[in-house]
C-alpha cells in the first residue's frame, strides 16, 4: 500500500470548497469513511454555506443605489458634490489652493507647481471631513446666537483661555489676531468633537451687536487622518511652508471655510460674505503658517 | 483593453452581498463599498497592472474596513441587536434561524469573518484570499477553519463566546 500524506485539516476545507486536487478526492473520501464525526461536522460547514448564499444572494439583486453607481461609473465627485449628498449646500472656489498659497509658499519652494489650481489635491472629503464641518456649522449655530454665553471664557481672561485650551487640545494655542480685519476676539470654549476636544474661538465684527455679527474659528485635531491612503506632496510640511488646500461650504446664510493642515483641521463660520470670509481665512492661515497664532510648532 | 469603469459597475452587486454579510448593517455595508470604489479610483492608475480585479477590490475594501474597525467608536446598539445576541436555541423558524445566522456572523473575529464570506459567498480560490488580503495560506486557511469551527459553535448555542473552541492544525 503506498504511503498517502496524512490528511489535513486544511484540506478537508478544501474538500467542501471543491478547492482539493483531484487525486485527494478519494483519499478523503476514504478518511471519513469511518469517521461518522467529521461527517457530520463537514455537512455542517457545508450547510453554513449554503444558509449564507441563501441569506445574502438576494443582495445581488436588489438594484444599486444610484450614489455607488456613480461612485463606481466615473471617479469619486468633486468633494462639492459630496457636501451636497450630505446636505450642505457647497459652493466651489475654484483654484482655491491656488489663491490659499498665495503670499504663503513661495513658488521657489516648487509646492506651487504641485498644488495646481482647480485640482482638488488636498481638500478634506469623506464622512470624517463632512462630519467635522457638520460639527463646526452646529457649534457656530450653536453658541454664537448667545448673547450673553457665548464663550466659556471671554476675551479680557484671553491668558487664562490660552493655558487651558493648550493644556486641553495638548498642543500649544493662540487666537489669531483679527482686529485689522474688523474682527475682535471675544473669547473660546472647548468642545467634545468625534472623538477628541474642540477649541472654538469666537470673534465679533467690530460696531455689530447682533449675533450675525460672530465669526468662529474651530480647531480639531481630529481630521489629521482623512483616509487619504496616499499622502500628496503638498501636504508635507516643510518649514513654515504648508500648502493646504481650503474647501467652502454654505449651509443657510452661514459660510464656512475649512481646510487641514498636518494633523490639523480648522473651520472658520460667518454669516459674512465671501471675500470677507476669504480674507479672514487667509490671515487666520497665514499667522498659522508664521506661528503667530494657535496652534504653534 | 476592457473597459475598467463598466468593470468597477459590474463588480458592486458583489462588493455589495460581501459587505452586507461583513457589516450586518445595509447603510454600514454600502458606506463600506463606496468607501471601496472611491479608494479604487483613486488608485485608478494602478488598474492596467491589475491581473485579478476581484482580488484588488476585495483587497482594498479589506483595508478600509480595517481602517474603519479600528478607528475607536462607540457602538450604538438598539434592542433588536441586543436580543439577536441572545442565544437562541436551534428549530426555530426559517426567518429566525436566518437572523441568528446574522447573529452568530457578528460574534466571529473581523478577520476570520472575511475569510469565511469570500470563501463561503465569493468561492474564492484560497490564493486569491492570502493574495487579497497579504497574509500566508497557512492564516488564511487558521483563520478558515478557526471561523467555520466557532460559527459552528454558535449556531448549535454551544458557546456565543467560544474561548474554548478546539485548536486545529
Amino acid at each position: 500500500m503506498n504511503a498517502t500524506p496524512p490528511i489535513t485539516e486544511a484540506e478537508l476545507h478544501a474538500f467542501i470548497d471543491g478547492q482539493l486536487p483531484t487525486e485527494r478526492v478519494a483519499q478523503i473520501h476514504a478518511y471519513l469513511q469511518t469517521r461518522p464525526d467529521e461527517i457530520q461536522r463537514l455537512e455542517d460547514f457545508r450547510a453554513q454555506k449554503h444558509a449564507l448564499h441563501r441569506m445574502f444572494d438576494p443582495v445581488l439583486s436588489e438594484p444599486v443605489p444610484p450614489r455607488l453607481q456613480r461612485t463606481a461609473a466615473q471617479p469619486p465627485t468633486p468633494w462639492y458634490q459630496q457636501r451636497l449628498a450630505a446636505g450642505i449646500l457647497i459652493a466651489c472656489v475654484s483654484g482655491a489652493a491656488g489663491w490659499g498659497l498665495h503670499g504663503v509658499t513661495r513658488p521657489s519652494s516648487g509646492l506651487l507647481a504641485q498644488s495646481k489650481p482647480g485640482i482638488n489635491a488636498t481638500a478634506p472629503s469623506g464622512p470624517a471631513a463632512r462630519g467635522f464641518v457638520q460639527r463646526a456649522a452646529v457649534a457656530h449655530a450653536v453658541y454664537s446666537v448667545d448673547q450673553r454665553r457665548a464663550v466659556e471664557l471671554d476675551a479680557a481672561h484671553e491668558d487664562q483661555l490660552i493655558t487651558w485650551l493648550s493644556k486641553r487640545m495638548a498642543r500649544p494655542m493662540k487666537a489669531p489676531h483679527l482686529q485689522a480685519l474688523g474682527y475682535s476676539l471675544e473669547g473660546g470654549r472647548l468642545l467634545p468633537g468625534a472623538k477628541s476636544p474642540v477649541a472654538q474661538f469666537m470673534y465679533r465684527r467690530a460696531n455689530s451687536e447682533t449675533t450675525q455679527g460672530r465669526l468662529t474659528l474651530y480647531v480639531s485635531s481630529e481630521i489629521g487622518d482623512l483616509g487619504n491612503s496616499t499622502p500628496l506632496p503638498s501636504l508635507a510640511r516643510e518649514g513654515q511652508n504648508t500648502a493646504a488646500a481650503f474647501s467652502f461650504a454654505q449651509q443657510g446664510d452661514l459660510k464656512l471655510f475649512y481646510w487641514v493642515d498636518g494633523p490639523w483641521g480648522y473651520a472658520i463660520s460667518a454669516e459674512t460674505d465671501t471675500k470677507d470670509l476669504t480674507r479672514v481665512s487667509s490671515e487666520v492661515y497665514r499667522q498659522l503658517a508664521s506661528g503667530t497664532a494657535s496652534p504653534t510648532r | 483593453m476592457p473597459n475598467k469603469d463598466q468593470q468597477l459597475l459590474n463588480w458592486v452587486p458583489r462588493l455589495r452581498r460581501y459587505a452586507r454579510a461583513l457589516c450586518s448593517n445595509r447603510d454600514d455595508a454600502d458606506d463600506l463599498v463606496q468607501n471601496t470604489l472611491e479608494r479604487a479610483w483613486a488608485k485608478s492608475t494602478l488598474w492596467q497592472g491589475v491581473v485579478d480585479m476581484r482580488a484588488w477590490l476585495f483587497g482594498i475594501m479589506h483595508h478600509v474596513h480595517q481602517d474603519d474597525y479600528r478607528r475607536p467608536q462607540l457602538q450604538t446598539v438598539n434592542d433588536e441587536d441586543i436580543a439577536l445576541n441572545r442565544p437562541i436555541s436551534a428549530a426555530q423558524d426559517e426567518r429566525l434561524q436566518v437572523r441568528d445566522l446574522q447573529a452568530a456572523l457578528d460574534q466571529l473575529p473581523s478577520e476570520q469573518r472575511e475569510v469565511l464570506l469570500m470563501v463561503a459567498l465569493e468561492e474564492m480560490p484560497y490564493a486569491d484570499i492570502a493574495r487579497s488580503l497579504n497574509v500566508p495560506m497557512g492564516t488564511v486557511m487558521s483563520r478558515l477553519s478557526r471561523g467555520r469551527e466557532r460559527l459552528r459553535a454558535v449556531l448549535a448555542g454551544q458557546a456565543p463566546t467560544a474561548s474554548h473552541l478546539k485548536v486545529v492544525k
